[in-house]
This record gives C-alpha cells, structure tokens and sequence, in this order.
C-alpha cells in the first residue's frame, strides 16, 4: 500500500462520560506512530486540555467542532491524502461514515486509513450487525427492531421480558433501557427513539445473569489476526461495560470456551473487514458453554486502552501502523523489544478495573447502575492476587476507603438487609456493600443470586472478610500480617507499618524472554524485585492526578506530560499514576513508569525502591497537594513550592489571615469551626454566604447558603469534609465578574495569564465559560496582588489565584498551588507553556523581573461539557459545586468567533433552526438582553418564569413540544427545580443543547449573528489574525 | 519473613511463603542451582523429582497438566491464580478424550502463585483434591516469575518438591535427560479407534494428546495408535493411509532407533505428518540437525510465519529442543517459523508435513486445524 504523505485524524473533543480521556491517549499513541514514518499529521479537536493537541504530538491543529461539516472545511483547506477515524471514539467514527456518505472523502480524494466504511457500517447497524452475524452463523441474542412506538409493543409480547432497548450510532450505552414489564416499555420508548439517530431501536431479550466478556482484536489488511485480551466483568450483562468491575485476564473462564469465544471474535474481526483494532463483546451463560456475540466497536475504545494498559501491548500504535498497510508481524513489540506485535500478550499479574462515580453532585440522579454509563473515571489495580489487586483499586478511587474491608461503610451501622438492598439496587461500589452483607452474615449463594457476579469472586472477598474480621478481634501474629500484606491490605489499613513490596515489570510475555520493560507495578505475592534498587541517578518522580473526578481530568495528565517532558531533559523520570485512561499511563512517554496507588504509602515505597528523593506533586492536582505534608515529613523533597508553603494555601483560615497581612483585598470572611460562628458572620454581612471547607478541589462541599437553615447544613457537611482542617465563610458577591490568573513563579517573579469568566461569581470556575483576552478585569491589580503573594509566600512552580471583581476592585477568593484546570487553555491561548515555565521556575531564576504577561494575539474561548443526558434523572443546573465533565476551546478572529466555535464544539449543541424556549428564574434580565439580540427566531417563554414581551407556553405544552421535536434550544438561568425539572430533564433526556446562564445566553446567542466564522490552524490564529 | 536456605554457599534472595500456619501444609521447592523455596503444599504430600518447566498460559490447567509431554517434569504456571474454575468430569467419545489430553496427570507436580478452590457449572473437583487423588504433588505461594526468570536463564533444571525440608542435593544429581520418558507414556499395545472409513491413520505414539487423535478422527479417519517402538515393517503392516508421529517428552535424540524406523518408512512414500517431538524426528531423519534452545518456547500465545503465503497464526508451544534454516537439509521446505527468534516452526518435504507448534492447540488457540486439512489432503492426492 502507497504510504500517505499527509494524513488527517479526527479526535473525540471534550471530555463526557462515556467518551474520556483514552481517546487522548489513543490518537497520540496514532500520532506518534504517523511521525515515526515521516507522515505529515494534521488533528482537528477542539479538547484544549489533552496531550495530543500540542505541536509535541501533531503537526497542525485544529480546534474546531468534530463534526462533518468542520472537518470538511479542514479537508478542503488541508488536503489530506488520507484520514483516520478510529482513534476519537464514536465521534469520530461517526464523522467519517458522515463525510464518506456525503461523498466528500472521494471528491476531495481523501484514503480513509484503517477499517472500510462499509466493515464499519456492518458494526454500526446493530440490525446489519446482526444479519451479518447470521450470514456467517454466529449467535446473537434473540432480538427485532422496532421503527415505531406500536412495532416496539407487538415485538416485546414476542420476544417476552424482561427486554432490553438499544438505540444504533450509541454512546456510552446512551438510550439503553431494560423494561421488565409493558409499562416500563412504554415509559422507555419515548427516550430509545428521541436518541436514535436512524429513528429504529433494537429490542433485545435480556441475559439477565450472564457472564459480560470482552476481547480486544488487532487484524492487518492481509488477515493476519491477533488477540490481545480479554476482559472478564465481574458485574453481569445488564451492567453496561463502562460501569463493571473488571478483570484482566479473565479469570474463570475455561481453554474450551475462552478459545471457543476467541476464534469467534476473530470471525467477528473478518466480517467487518477490520484493519486496526475492535473489541468484541459476548455474554457468556454461566451454566453451560452457550454464547451470544453482543456487538462489537471497530475503532480504538475505552476498553481498548484498558486492555493496553493491562497487557502492555499498545493498541492504538500498533493499529495505526497497521492502518498504514503494515503486516503484525513486522510491527516490533515495543515493550520487550525483542519480539513482535504479532503475539497474544501473557499476564504474570491480575489487574482490576474500577470505575469511580460523582453521583452525589448532581440533584435527582438515579443512583442505580444499569446499561447506561455514568461513571466518570476507572482506576486500575495491579496485583499478584486477587485481593490484592482489588483493594489497591479500591484505594486508589480515593472515595475514602481503606480498601474493600475496613472502611466507612464496613464499620457502619447498615444492616444485612440494607448492604443487600443496596446491592439489589445496584448503588455504585457494589464491592464495598459485598463486603460488608459477608461481615453481617450474608451467603455466597445469595449475594450470587441477587449480583450475578460469579461465586469465583464473591468466595474471594467472603474470604477477605473472614481474614479481616479474625485479626480484627484477634490481632496478628507475623504470619498473620504476611496474610495481609499479601491480600492486599495497606500499613494504613492495618495500623502498624509494613515491609516494601517488590517491584514487577509488565513485560506481555510473563517472563518468558529477558525484557526491557520500565512498565512497573508493586506486589507483596512476590519474593523478589524485577529491577535491582540501582539508585537512580538525579531521579524525578512525578505524579500523575490518579483517577478522574469532576474537576480532576485530563488537563492534569496535559501538566504531567509537560512537566515529563521539561524534566526529561534535566532529570532521570518516573511518572506514578494508576488511571488507565491517560496518555500518562503510557509506558513509553517516561523513563519508568509505576502503575501505582498515589498514597503516600505507595509513594513512599516508590521512592525508598528506585532511590529517588524528589517528588513533583503539583501535576497531580489536590492528589498531591493532600499528601505534600507526609511525604516531606517522611524526609522526601517535594520539587517545587514544599509543605509548608502547600499548607497556607490550602488552610482558608491562615490564606485569609495572610491576605490581610499583605492588605490584599477578599471577600469580608470568617473562621467558622462552629454553626454559631457562622451565624455571628451572617448577623454582620447578611445573606447569601459562601461555606467553604480546606484541602479540597472542585467546589466539593462549597456551597452558597441563601439562609440560616441551609448555613447550618452546609457548615456541617462541610467541617466532615474537611476533617482537621478549618472550614472559612465569606461574603458571597452578586452577580460580580469572576477572574481566574494561571501562573509560574520562581518565588519572586511571574509569568501569568488572566482568563475572565462569562458566567457571574458563583458558578463554579470549572464549568464557567473563560475568555482570553479578559474583557474587563482590572489585570494591573490582579498582578500586582499575585507578585505580593509570590514574594512572601516564595512560590516556586505553579499556582492560580481566584478573584471576583466587586466593583473594578479584584478579590482574592483562593490560590491554589499546583497546576490548575485551566493551564492548558491558558498555555495554549498564549502560545506558552506554563508547566514548562514553572519547571525554570524551580530549577533557577526567571530572566526577567515583575510580572510577565505573554502577548496573546488570538481570541479563545472555553467551554464547558457536561453530561446531563448520561446522568439519568439529574437536574441541569449551574452552581458553585462543579458538575461539567470536559472542556473545549476554539480560536477565533474576535471573541463572538471563538466562543460560537466553543459553544458548537460542546455535545450536542447546535444552531437552532426553529424554536427557542427562553425563561427565566427572579433575574431575567441577561435572558431579556439576550432574547433581543435574536432576529429570525421563534421565541417562547414559560408562564410563571417568562421573560416580558415573549409568548407564553404552559409548563406541559413545553414538554410536550419538547417531545415531539419542536424546540430547538432552552435557554434559562438559576435554579427552580421544583419549577422546571421537567423541562431541563426532558431536554437532556432528548439530547438538546441548553445555556442554564444569563450572561451565557447574552453572549451566545448574540454571537449567533456572526456572520462570518473562521476555520483556520491554531498558530495561524497565535500569530495574529489579519 | 522466613529465610530460605541455598544449597551452594551463595545467599539467595528467593523467599516464599503462603498463607496457612499449619505445618503440615509446608513444601519446599529445591532446585540443581541450590535454590530452595518454601512455600505451601497441595495436592498429594509426596516427594517428586522432574525437570522443571514452565508455561505462560494462562488456562487450560487441566488439558496441560495430562499433556504427556510434561512427563518427567514439574511445571511452573507464571499466571498467579491457578484453579479458578475446578476441574471437569472426563468425557470421552469412543475413546479418545475431549477435555483432557490424557488419562490422568502427567506432569510429576505444579508450582504456583496460588492455589484456588474453583467454581463452575462443569467442575466435578478441585485441582487440589484431583492432584491429591493422582499422587501428584503441588506447591503454592511461591514467587513464579522470579522462579521462571531463573529457569529460562539457567535453561532446563532438576527440581523436586517435598513435603518436607531436607538435604536434596543428592537427589538433584538425577539425569532426567537420560531417561526414556516416551517409553512411560507410550501405549504398551496398538490401540485402535473406530473413525468414519475414510482411511487409516497410523499414529506413532511418542506420548500423544487426546487432542491430535481427535482431529483426526474428526476428518473421517479410522486410527491405530501404536507403540513408540514399532517398527517399520510392523507400521506398515497396518497398509496405512498416512503416519503421525506425535508429540512427546524429552530429547529427541534419544530416540536414535525411532529416527531409523522413519527414515525406512519415508521409503514407502506414505503421507507424514510430524507434530512437536515428530518434527523433531522427521527432522533428523532427512538428516537435519535438532539443537537445544537457549530459551524454550513455553507459552500458547506465539505467532508463526507460513513461509509460502506470508500469513501469521497465534500458535501452542512447549518445546525445548528445536531446528534454525540452516540446520534443514537441502530439499527440505520451511513451512513456518517464528518470526521472533527464526526457529523452525514447521517444515514441507514431498509428501511429509510437520509443526514445532502444536496445531491441536488443547490449551491454545484453534487457528491451525488446516494443519490436518493439509494431511488429510495429502493422504486423499497422494501429495501435499
């Protein structure tokens, strides 16, 4: 095949659930292995915060909507003689099949690379899928589609319940719904077609029970097929995969049936003519050796990363060179370095993957697992036994348990009954109700009958309880602590402290042949370290941010790269991190990596192991800013701004007292240990206050308290939280701009940008729209504040200063020290990169004095991306608590060019066509602006919230047009659930963009008026638009 | 922490220990290079000695555990969990085994990370309790990828597992490579299986698996397995379609006798095919040369090259004895070879075909059953 000189490949954009960061570590693993043969590479995605969207990774950027019609202008203006779709997940794919349908592909002479449109159509249409299935004589669970409402209802009497609804092009198992009964089918079907993007549904007779298995296939343009792994859930079918606990390898699963189902995906692999990688999935019966084959996704998916970061066997690199017309075989297998790609990873290890929920952030949410994904991030848990890879993951979800036994559920009062019927509703973090029905007398049998999870896995953690309840009561002799090192358990756990592990290589061959591997892991099951403890010379170990959460995503993996790669040159790297999702966890962007928990134990250990000193924590966000004190105390160095310096930031009361000292000015605030303290606050300044605990990230527990019942509430939950640490009121200001300055300092000077947020003060700042160039922030002020504080707190490296702006005045509001969620977007919007500065920071002295202020000469914009439709039942509100999932940029010629892009580039906005609902809580006056600068559009507004002078609707009309596709946009500010809840739920419910702000909606919709927006690279745009 | 002896006067960091405080479940693991190992005992607490091996499959314990070609060994499995899904009753069609390669364990005892009491549907007991019914000993708790480290640098060693802790130097002074395991696993008396007429297959008995027999009866052939040390005249005798010379333990060249009968048998121009320690013999008899490996290929996840179409198959493995091109005679094909260290993975001459792999897989992966295609095609046209 004739090798392509230019080729353009099509990222995921923002981060969603369902659609994460694996995809950033996926198109750079495609990118890398395009530059590695001289290819010319082009990227369009507008996630401003990955790795991939850095000159580091693509040859041109483009930060634009994934959609056809953006792509096309991108083809046009680029000329690519070749794309690749199978590296930004569905959202990719679903742009190639658009721009191959609508013939653009072909008249712009563009190769797609990797599988054919019409293999992966074959995997799309879940009824071609399925015809094609039985072509060539493989089950597929009974199934029929439905195109209508009354065709749904005939099948189901046929097919008999309980049923399972599927909708094809589906996300994140997005509109997949399980009716048990004809009612619950009815309820379902309204939601399964709105989301059908080719108006039919499937209607599946549901496997209740059986075993969820997934296989990861690599195949090249000759045939030549390969099977890298295969993934057991522990959760049975009916849980969708994205929600599971799971193994890799698979655990129970016979030679027999494990090959049986593996020459099948293979076949699966030939009918869609894949040339790269798919996964296929099967439900297995638990009790015999049928199978069905459920469907199969033909490009690089979530599974797929964790099936390389498993196995060590790079997917997307080595698909990628497949897709350039390379046989397996000649492809060398990059970890060993002795051996090829063409081979099926062996696991010496067991490696578990566990998902990580944000459930409790949002108001109304359905809390129970089902098919749909809502999950926000995995870690992954690597061990010599089964326990212990299962509580290493449990403790590196960082939800506050010690592991699977031991912790705040197993220590609570909940009954048997309560952990049973936690378990049959299926609560997220099943495992931990497991362990505690076992510790209150609950039979494998029965926990089997209620879970599906196999008896195999139930017997283990049975087991771990046993063991943990005897010493419990007992205490431990040395053979008994053996035990427990080698279950798993932590020296924090345990209370006492324990001998290191040792350290393994992931090598994909078992040890069968002598390998290079830097890809590493700690395991107590062992007698002996892979690699001898050489001191390591001039070592850096920097930490990743560990699991994703809301306000901890990728933009912490983009400051660990940056920082990997600013310290490779000075420094010997070891990156630890334990998210499976990330371009971080790739063993081949470090000098060593350790799939590690980011405790201070296990950093401890790391250290103590490979000789290093110096530990970089502020790329692992509030992860490394927790745990700064132990390590330092525990003699390690932190590399940057130390402990200490750490600890006044983060103690609200001592930042406040400091800020005084230095006349710097701040919201009127007050320590507040105590309800009466808090009260004495409000007595003085009035309401609405802002409670605030320390040591936390995301707004988690800051909350506005608009009364005195709501205040003592908040200041409550919020001393919980923040446990020693002091929890701080201030005075909230109203409808007041709100500033972010992401910097570097050298403890005396800065280099700094100031973003301003479109939304008011009280949206929190990770879900606020930011614009660069600030429109209207008194920016000499702000420096002026940040130099002060940098001087006498001696910051070295990164920090970010929060202020609201009262009347032209700037506020300090916080200042975290550590990488920020913004930096990427401020890097790239300068041109800059701040994490390679604060490193220069840290290392000497800037060349300059005072307060840098890079030169930006392009507008930019961020937006936020939530996930309101995967969120089943949350309400879609805005406030100081975060709940966006991801986050986009564009680059415009002004600030209404950029921002249209950004907003476009957000799921699923999209221009409206006909009818926009606009309404509106106690202020609608931003609303009223914004509904005056629309000409051209049908408006409507909601009686009881209207906006004046527009047409009033009911609150059921609404819905109903809702429904039946006549509004295109809602538009509406504040937080009146009671009110509207249907509304905003049925929206998200049905996919349809909606601005929840005022001053949002303002400039939006003002901006839909620009008449002419651009579509150029990114350093077209930094080098000044003419 | 309990400290582990060496027999030599260097210390050794290899430490093991399990999770139960009973004495009477300790075992030790010694080893030719002075290595000893404690670790816990399962399966029957008897003494066994053997040349210790390993396999980095991930399942299959029960098809490798009766693979005859373990016999004289004590195997090491590098996955960590070992047992999860019990052991199932044998089923049989007409003779030959489906779920099993053999009648009963072969290997002479296991060594693993842990030891688990398995669930499923089909499991009829546990790995523990069937070693323990088949006197075979096995040991848990032990570090098997530092031990597997050990053996794929120090190549094939003695081992022996003992329930208790003694001096084993003298017992680890055994020649395993002297002994004629073939003999011990071979059948004593031909062996007939009923097929669907198509033809008759002789079937060289060198330690065979159920697995070959039954992908060739599959293809309609009637079978007569018979002794390792038939001769020519008597192999013969049975006017067969095709001969398969089987897998089996051990050095192939031992076996000089055997090389002689197949160079005499070769004259007759019958269909050959030649599987493992076959190929080993076929190799030999065209006058090539079989070398020990530096590291054996012990695994069910190796790709092989087919040589005249360029295609790559995910393949079984268990050999430590193999040929490189240049060992191959003139006129003789390479059929495959692997692509990571070139060894001869297959070979083509006239009307002889064989593998290195195993292409019956039982463990493995089943992409290689045109391997008997091709022998049943060449025993329909006379030729490959």
């Amino acid at each position: 095949m004739e090798r392509p000189r230019k080729v353009l490949l099509v990222g995921s954009g923002a981060i969603k659930i369902a659609e994460a960061a694996e995809f950033d570590y996926s198109g750079s693993q495609a990118l890398k292995a395009l530059r590695e043969e001289g290819i010319e590479t082009v990227l369009v995605n507008p996630n401003v915060a990955t790795v991939q969207t850095g000159y580091e990774m693509a040859d041109k950027i483009y930060m634009l909507p994934v959609s056809a019609d953006s792509v096309e202008k991108v083809v046009e203006r680029e000329r690519p003689d070749a794309i690749m779709i199978g590296f930004g997940g569905q959202s990719a794919l679903n742009v190639g099949v658009d721009l191959s349908s609508n013939g653009s592909l072909e008249r712009c002479g563009v190769r797609l690379l990797g599988t054919p449109i019409r293999g992966i159509e074959k995997a799309l249409s879940r009824e071609k899928f399925k015809e094609e299935m039985e072509r060539i004589g493989i089950d597929t669970p009974p199934s029929m589609v439905a195109n209508s409402k009354e065709e749904a209802i005939s099948h189901a009497a046929e097919l008999d319940y309980p049923i399972i609804l599927r909708v094809s092009f589906n996300l994140g198992g997005r509109g997949s719904i399980i009716a048990n009964s004809p009612e619950e089918l009815e309820a379902g079907l309204d939601k399964a077609f709105a989301q059908s993007r080719t108006g039919e549904i499937l209607m599946e007779k549901h496997l209740k029970g059986w075993k969820e298995i997934e296989y990861e296939v690599v195949r090249d343009s000759y045939g030549n097929c390969v099977v890298t792994a295969c993934i057991e859930n522990l959760d049975p079918m009916g849980v969708h995969t994205g929600e599971s606990v799971a193994v890799t390898p698979a655990q129970t699963l016979d030679n027999h049936e494990y090959q049986l189902m593996r020459s099948t995906a293979i076949r699966v692999a030939e009918a869609i003519e894949l040339v790269g990688e798919c996964n296929v999935q099967f439900a297995l019966d638990p009790k015999s050796y049928k199978f069905y084959v459920i469907e199969t996704n033909p490009r690089m998916s979530r599974s797929s990363a964790l099936a390389s970061k498993a196995t060590g066997y790079p997917l997307a690199y080595v698909s990628a060179k497949l897709a350039l017309g390379y046989k397996i075989y000649d492809v060398k297998n990059t970890v060993s370095k002795a051996t090829t790609a063409c081979f099926e990873p062996s696991l010496d290890y067991i490696t578990i993957k566990m998902p990580r929920w944000d459930l409790d952030k949002f108001e109304g949410v359905n809390e129970s697992l089902g098919t749909e994904m809502k999950s926000i991030g995995e870690v992954m848990g690597i061990g010599r036994s089964f326990e212990e890879a299962m509580q290493k993951a449990a403790r590196m979800l960082e939800i506050g348990e010690p592991g699977i036994v031991g912790g705040y559920i197993y220590n609570s009062e909940m009954s048997l009954e309560a952990a049973e019927e936690a378990l049959k509703k299926r609560r997220p973090y099943w495992f931990l109700y497991a362990a505690k029905a076992f510790k209150e007398g609950g039979t494998v049998e029965h926990l089997n009958k209620i879970t599906g999870v196999a008896p195999f896995f139930l017997e283990k953690i049975k087991d771990l309880v046993s063991f943990y309840e005897r010493i419990d009561k007992n205490g431990m002799d040395r053979k008994d602590e053996e035990t427990a090192r080698k279950l798993g358990f932590s020296g924090k756990q345990l209370g006492r402290k324990v001998q290191a592990p040792f350290v393994k290589q992931m090598d994909t061959l078992a040890g069968e042949w002598p390998a290079k591997a830097n890809y590493l892991y700690m395991t107590q099951n062992a007698s002996e370290d892979d690699l001898t403890g050489e001191e390591a010379k001039n070592g850096l170990l920097v930490l990743g941010a560990g699991c994703f959460r809301i306000g901890t995503s990728v933009e912490f993996d983009w400051s660990a790269i940056s920082l990997v790669r600013s310290a490779g040159k000075t420094y010997d790297v070891t990156l630890a991190n334990c998210n499976p999702e990330t371009v971080s966890t790739d063993w081949d962007v470090v000098d060593r990596l350790y799939f590690e928990e980011l405790n201070s134990e296990s950093i401890i250990n790391i250290c103590m192991k490979s000789g290093i000193r110096k530990v970089a924590l502020f790329a692992a966000g509030q992860t490394g800013n927790n745990i700064a004190m132990e390590l330092e105390s525990s003699g390690v160095e932190i590399f940057g701004s130390g402990a200490r310096k750490i600890e006044s930031a983060e103690n609200r009361e001592s930042f406040s007292r400091l800020c005084e000292r230095l006349e710097i000015k701040q919201p009127e605030w007050a320590n507040a240990g105590s309800a009466i303290e808090a009260k004495r606050f409000a007595d003085s300044y009035g309401f609405p206050i802002l409670v605030r605990p320390s040591f936390v990230l995301s707004g988690s527990a800051m909350k506005i308290a608009w009364n005195i019942d709501e205040l003592t509430n908040y200041i409550e939950k919020a001393a919980r939280i923040s446990g020693k640490h002091p929890v701080v009121v201030s005075r909230y200001i109203d409808d007041a701009i709100e500033a972010d300055l992401d910097c570097a300092a050298d403890s005396n000077s800065i280099i700094g940008v100031a973003m301003e947020h479109v939304e008011e003060a009280g949206v929190h700042s990770g879900d606020a729209t930011l614009l660069y160039p600030a429109e209207n922030l008194p920016k000499e002020k702000m420096k002026e504040a940040a130099l002060r504080l940098v001087g006498e707190m001696g910051i070295r490296g990164p920090f970010n200063i929060q202020f609201v702006i009262d009347r032209n005045e700037p506020l300090v509001i916080e200042l975290n020290m550590r990488a920020s969620r913004s930096m990427p977007f401020a890097s790239k919007s300068t041109g800059i990169n701040l994490i390679k500065y604060a490193f220069d920071g840290i290392e000497g002295r800037y060349g300059w004095s005072g307060f840098n202020e890079p030169k930006g000469r392009a507008h930019s914009v961020k937006s936020a991306q939530f996930s309101w439709s995967q969120l089943r039942g949350a309400y879609p509100s805005l406030g100081p608590e975060m709940r966006s999932t991801g986050e986009v940029a564009s680059f415009g010629k002004n600030a209404n060019d950029a921002l249209l892009k950004s907003w476009l580039s957000v799921a699923p906005n999209r221009l409206p066509r006909s009818k926009i609902l606009i309404y509106g809580s106690s202020d609608t006056a931003a609303l009223k602006r914004a509904a005056e600068k629309l000409r051209g559009f049908d408006l409507c507004t909601l009686e009881g919230a209207s906006v004046d002078n527009l047409h009033s609707i009911s609150l059921d009309e609404a819905v109903h047009m809702l429904k039946g596709g006549k509004i295109d946009l809602v538009v509406t500010n504040g937080n009146m659930m009671e009110k509207d809840y249907a509304i905003r739920r049925t929206a998200a419910d049905i996919n349809l963009p909606m601005i929840l702000n005022g001053r949002l909606a303002d400039r939006v919709l003002g901006a839909f008026s620009e008449k002419k927006l651009t579509y150029l690279e990114l350093s077209e745009y930094l080098a000044g638009y003419e | 922490m309990i400290i582990c002896r060496r027999l030599g006067f260097l210390p050794t960091r290899m430490h093991i220990a399990s999770y139960v405080v009973d004495m009477k479940d300790e075992a030790w693991l010694y080893l030719e290079d002075g290595t000893s190992v404690k670790g816990s005992s399962f399966g029957s607490r008897t003494k066994r000695g053997g040349e210790i091996v390993f396999t980095t499959a991930m399942n299959g314990y029960p098809e490798s555990l009766t693979d005859p070609s373990y016999k004289g060994q004590i195997l090491v499995i590098t996955h960590p969990l070992v047992g999860n899904y019990g052991i199932p009753k044998s089923i049989a069609d007409k003779g030959i085994l489906e779920n099993f390669e053999s009648e009963g364990i072969k290997a002479e005892g296991l060594v693993v990370s842990e030891v688990t009491v398995g669930s499923k549907w089909n499991s009829n007991t546990s790995l523990g309790r069937w070693m323990e019914d088949s006197d075979v000993p096995g040991i848990s708790g032990v570090d098997t990828r530092a031990l597997t480290k050990k053996i794929r640098e120090r190549g094939v060693m003695n081992g022996i597992i003992s329930p208790r802790e003694y001096n084993a130097a003298e017992d680890l002074k055994e020649d395993y490579g002297g002994i004629n395991f073939v003999e011990k696993v071979s059948v004593k008396e031909p062996v007939v299986y009923e097929g669907g007429g198509r033809g008759r297959v002789v079937v060289v008995d060198l330690g065979i698996k159920h697995g070959i027999l039954n992908e060739v009866r599959r293809r309609g052939y009637d079978i007569v397995r018979v002794p390792y040390d038939s001769n020519a005249e008597k192999i013969m005798s049975y006017e067969p379609s095709g001969i398969l010379y089987s897998n089996g333990p051990g050095n192939p060249n031992l076996l000089s006798e055997q090389v002689i009968e197949l160079k005499k048998l070769m004259e007759h121009n019958v269909p050959i095919l030649g599987i493992c320690l076959g190929q080993q013999l076929v190799t030999l008899a065209l006058g090539g040369r079989v070398r020990k490996m530096a590291f054996g290929h012990r695994a069910v996840n190796k790709a092989v090259v087919n040589h005249i179409d360029g295609r790559a198959y995910i393949t079984t493995h268990n050999h430590g004895y193999a040929s490189y091109a240049e060992d191959l005679p003139d006129g003789v094909e390479r059929w495959f070879s692997s692509p990571d260290d070139g060894v001869v993975e297959g070979v083509r001459c006239n009307n002889i075909i064989t593998t290195q792999f195993h292409p019956e897989s039982r463990p493995g992966a089943n992409d290689t059953g045109f391997v008997f295609d091709a022998f049943a095609r060449m025993i329909k046209n006379g030729k490959a």
